[in-house]
């Protein structure tokens, strides 16, 4: 029954015509056509300079930059907010109303805002980046920075991807295996992982696909060096669109990998996603 | 024994969690007020009403109205056209509607300027407008172009709220009311809206915030200081003149956007408070 | 005929959820629409009420072609499998509704939503919303938003499937005794046999977008007409031939056998009601004795076959293992490599002109 349903083509419900119209109008309008014509520009190019333009070594630094702190980042974001999710699910303590609350500071927060602010944090003579400074570590203008600018704008992706499905998760799944003699932390690997797995891996997903891109929190704590290999993909994209070395169509190549790196990245975590619920559904 | 186990572990993880809450989260907050009250009161109040940070606030308050606006018709619509009606190429409709959330602001404020720039495709299109209607309208570097790269970063915030629940709403409700002759407007104010409201304000909310906050999309797009400026580059411009004054004034106007910020988070609780409730 | 499908046919992809289905309802009647999930009978009924369109054929209601008048101009009432209340408003709201959006007369709107109201028995549940009910005041909620304007013709999707099977007989009691009074031509949609063969005056069985069969249910139990409403009706068992059993023997190969418990006879060897005919019986033993309750289900090896047959607590007790007679009256016949095979009744050779009926 429920499949006729879903194949249902008539409709007495009205608005079709007009909602699907506005949809698709504003959808190519807005995103579509831009981005396509982005993507054509980058082919005004020639081949060979397309390839030397993206193999040459600060562009390749750069897109290593920005994949592998987004890549730490997001896995670093994916232990806490873990942590974070159990602790507001699981347990009461003062604070808590209030910690949930401003898990989604960073998407609240222009990130302009937060790059200055940890930017200064963690600077010599932010008092962080001394406390820091004496234990030897460096974080402002250096990749660690561009990690913990990730971090700060992708925990709530995982967090609030990881929460309701706990919430859901009834606590008599956990007791039946505690009861049954498994630790703690088997209980965690065994019974509760799995279910969290499918949430965990899209929030993964988001905050990868928003650190790869990230540009505004970035900028300020990396210190842009490409000595130091700390430029990331959106910079070096935005300084060819900068007055004095004007280069569109330079921008436009590089922002056609970056894209299809995006897209690939999604496309894959979504495999996974799709294989890993598979499993536990069988 | 392990109930003892237990009671250390959880305080374990609760204080891993302070911890972290507290140096990724409160203390850059802290920070904020901090640095921007650190030449006194004065100063500050200078710094958040100069000119360039008013005409700032008038550009953010501009594209954020406007996103706001296109984003709730088209969620609005896109929601009803997704889960009211199955057609070819549904699945694909649904995807595409999220790419702004999977590519980089960068590439948004670039997509603008290549269709619409002087050497995009759009140009002498844009032109002959101009020419015939004797406007001067420009699509970059203008106020209308951050406009733009404002809607695209913010273009999935309301369909995605509402897109779930009328998932699982189903459209039985809708189906009845059509079936006893009810009209379009009336099913969806009478019986599709309350479903939603409390799903579409939560959306709205978070499009304020990421409107008011854009700062890659816009900063490709928008050059002038003082005309096409939002806060955020305003902000952007204060904190790069480098010294120690300009940089306490980056730290004021931010705190302005802090303010906005702790605004829409506590809107956002009350909202999903009420949301819930009604649940 | 009152309301009338003509060669109705739909397709939904490769699924064909209609193949040309005619059949004809009378006015005042009360008709069911019987079969498995999945057979296309919703369709059916959603094409009728114009809330899908077919893809040929012909929506007749009152002598009226409606294959082009939109679902809420047909003069249709509809209850929907969930009931599909609207969750935000209340009881008295919902019953209103289909009144406000035609305009109707506020005073006179009020007095038919109470006139409703009270016909349902809901008084006093007025300012209610549908979560605060319980499931059969929603079904009643459904039923008065349904014919609250006056709609010539009910139609009911699944109406008794939301509700708990406790109070599933009381409410089907109920449904059947407010459209009686109410007098509209109703029909609902079921996969149900009981509640099909209580219910209604009519049966019309779907099966794969197929009409299987219509009829009173007394007729499409006693005198099934294709294999499916055969197995579909009552419990039976299937075999692939009856070979060693005595007066059978005239039945084609290939044929299949259907056998319903109730054409299984089964007596203890010295029994005086059916001693004339212990030359038709087959020895058989009792393999498992199940209680149903009021009666015993026995089941029986016969011939290297297995055989259902129910047996009356007022016998003789009978124990596992026990040898008994058996007589085996009646059984269908059908031929599954012909679809258009209908299937027919063969009797026992050896029975003939003696009426099983009248021992």
């Amino acid at each position: 029954m429920k499949k006729e349903r879903l194949k249902k083509q008539h409709s007495i419900i009205p608005g079709r015509g007009m909602t699907l119209g506005i949809t698709i109008t504003m959808l190519s309008l807005f995103i579509l056509i831009p981005l396509v014509s982005a993507m054509l520009y980058s082919f005004r190019m020639s081949w060979k300079d397309f390839t030397e333009l993206i193999t040459r070594p600060n562009v390749t630094q750069a897109f290593a930059t920005s994949i592998w702190c987004s890549l730490i980042a997001a896995v670093i974001n994916c232990i806490f907010g873990t942590i974070l999710a159990w602790v507001l699910v699981r347990y009461e303590f003062p604070g808590k109303r209030l910690m949930d609350a401003m898990i989604e500071l960073p998407f609240a927060l222009p990130t302009a805002v937060a790059g200055i602010t940890l930017t200064k944090m963690y600077s010599d003579n932010g008092f962080l980046g001394r406390a820091l400074e004496r234990v030897g570590i460096r974080v402002s203008y250096t990749r660690l920075g561009i990690i913990i600018a990730m971090v700060f704008i992708g925990i709530p992706f995982v967090v609030r991807a990881v929460q309701p499905i706990l919430e859901k998760l009834p606590a008599a799944h956990e007791e039946a295996a505690l009861m049954l003699g498994a630790s703690r932390f088997t209980t965690f690997r065994k019974v509760i992982f799995p279910e969290i797995m499918p949430a965990l891996l899209s929030g993964f997903g988001l905050a990868l696909a928003r650190g790869i891109g990230e540009y505004g929190s970035v900028i300020y704590i990396s210190g842009n060096s490409e000595k130091n290999g700390t430029q990331v993909v959106s910079y070096i994209i935005m300084s060819k669109l900068n007055s004095g070395n004007v280069d569109y169509e330079g921008a436009a190549a590089i922002a056609l990998v970056l894209l299809i790196l995006s897209f690939l990245m999604l496309f894959l975590i979504n495999m996974i996603q799709h294989f890993a619920a598979r499993r536990t559904n069988a | 024994m392990k109930e003892r186990r237990e009671i250390i572990v959880k305080w374990m993880l609760i204080g891993i969690s302070f911890l972290f809450f507290i140096i990724m989260l409160v203390l850059p907050l802290l920070e904020v007020i901090v640095r921007a009250l650190a030449d006194g009161w004065d100063s500050y109040c200078n710094a958040i009403s100069a000119d360039h940070t008013l005409s700032a606030l008038k550009v953010t308050l501009i594209a954020t109205v406007i996103a706001l606006a296109v984003n709730t018709v088209f969620g609005l619509a896109a929601a009803w056209a997704l889960t009211k009606f199955d057609f070819f190429g549904r699945n694909v409709l649904s995807t595409l509607i999220d790419i702004p959330f999977s590519i980089s602001p960068v590439i948004a404020g670039l997509a603008f300027i290549m269709t619409f720039g002087r050497s995009g495709w759009m140009a002498p299109v844009l032109d002959w407008i101009n020419q015939t209607l004797g406007t001067d309208i420009a699509l970059v570097f203008s106020v209308p172009g951050v406009v733009l790269a404002t809607i695209f970063v913010t273009f999935p915030f309301v369909s995605r709220e509402i897109i779930p629940i009328l998932y699982a709403q189903g459209s039985d409700e809708e189906e009845a009311a059509a079936l006893m002759g009810a009209k379009g407007f009336t099913i969806f104010r009478k019986i599709t809206f309350p479903h939603i409201k409390w799903g579409l304000l939560y959306g709205m909310i978070l499009c304020t915030a990421r409107a008011f906050g854009e700062f890659g999309a816009v900063y490709a797009i928008s050059k002038t200081r003082g005309e096409t400026f939002t806060l955020p580059l305003e902000i952007d411009a204060l904190y790069m003149t480098g010294s120690a004054d300009s940089i306490t004034q980056a730290f004021a106007v931010s705190s302005l956007l802090v303010a906005m910020a702790v605004v829409i988070l506590i809107g956002k609780n009350i909202v999903e408070y009420y949301g819930r409730k009604r649940k | 005929m009152y309301v009338e499908m003509r060669k109705i046919c739909k397709k939904f992809g490769d699924y064909e959820a209609a193949k040309s289905i005619d059949f004809g309802i009378e006015k005042g009647k009360m008709a069911a629409l019987l079969g498995p999930s999945g057979s296309g009978k919703t369709t059916i009924l959603r094409i009728l009420a114009g809330l899908e369109k077919q893809d040929s054929g012909d929506v007749i209601i009152e002598g009226r072609v409606v294959n082009d008048i939109p679902a809420s101009k047909r003069g249709i009432g509809f209850v929907f499998q969930n009931y599909a209340l609207f969750r935000y408003m209340t009881v008295y709201d919902n019953i209103a509704f289909g009144l406000k959006v035609q305009k109707a007369d506020k005073h006179q709107m009020k007095e038919r939503v109470n006139e409703m109201i009270s016909l349902i028995g809901l008084e006093g549940l007025e300012k209610r919303y549908p979560d605060q009910l319980s499931g059969g005041q929603r079904q009643r909620v459904a039923f008065a938003r349904a014919i609250v304007p006056n709609p010539q013709l009910l139609l009911l999707d699944e109406p008794f499937a939301a509700i708990d099977a406790k109070v599933r007989k009381e409410l089907r009691a109920w449904l059947k005794e407010m459209i009686e009074k109410v007098g509209i031509t109703s029909i609902f949609v079921t996969h149900d046999q009981d509640e099909a063969v209580e219910l209604a005056d009519d049966i019309i069985i779907i099966n794969e977008g197929n009409l299987e069969q219509m009829g009173s249910p007394v007729s499409i139990y006693k005198h099934p007409e294709t294999p499916f409403v055969a197995h579909f009706i009552g419990t039976s068992n299937t075999l692939d031939n009856l070979s060693g059993f005595k007066g059978f023997e005239g039945i084609e190969a290939g044929k299949k056998v259907i056998i319903r418990p109730e054409f299984v006879e089964v007596f203890k060897n010295d029994n005086q009601r059916f001693k004339n005919l212990m030359d038709a019986t087959e020895e058989g033993i009792i393999k498992k004795i199940a209680f149903r309750g009021s009666y015993l289900e026995l089941t029986m090896l016969v011939n290297g076959v297995l055989l259902t047959t129910t047996r009356s607590l007022e016998r003789r007790s009978v124990s596992v293992g026990e040898k008994m007679r058996v007589l085996l009256h009646r059984v269908y016949l059908f031929d599954d490599t012909n679809a258009e095979m209908r299937a027919e009744i063969y009797k026992n050779e050896l029975l003939k002109g003696v009426d099983i009926e009248m021992l």
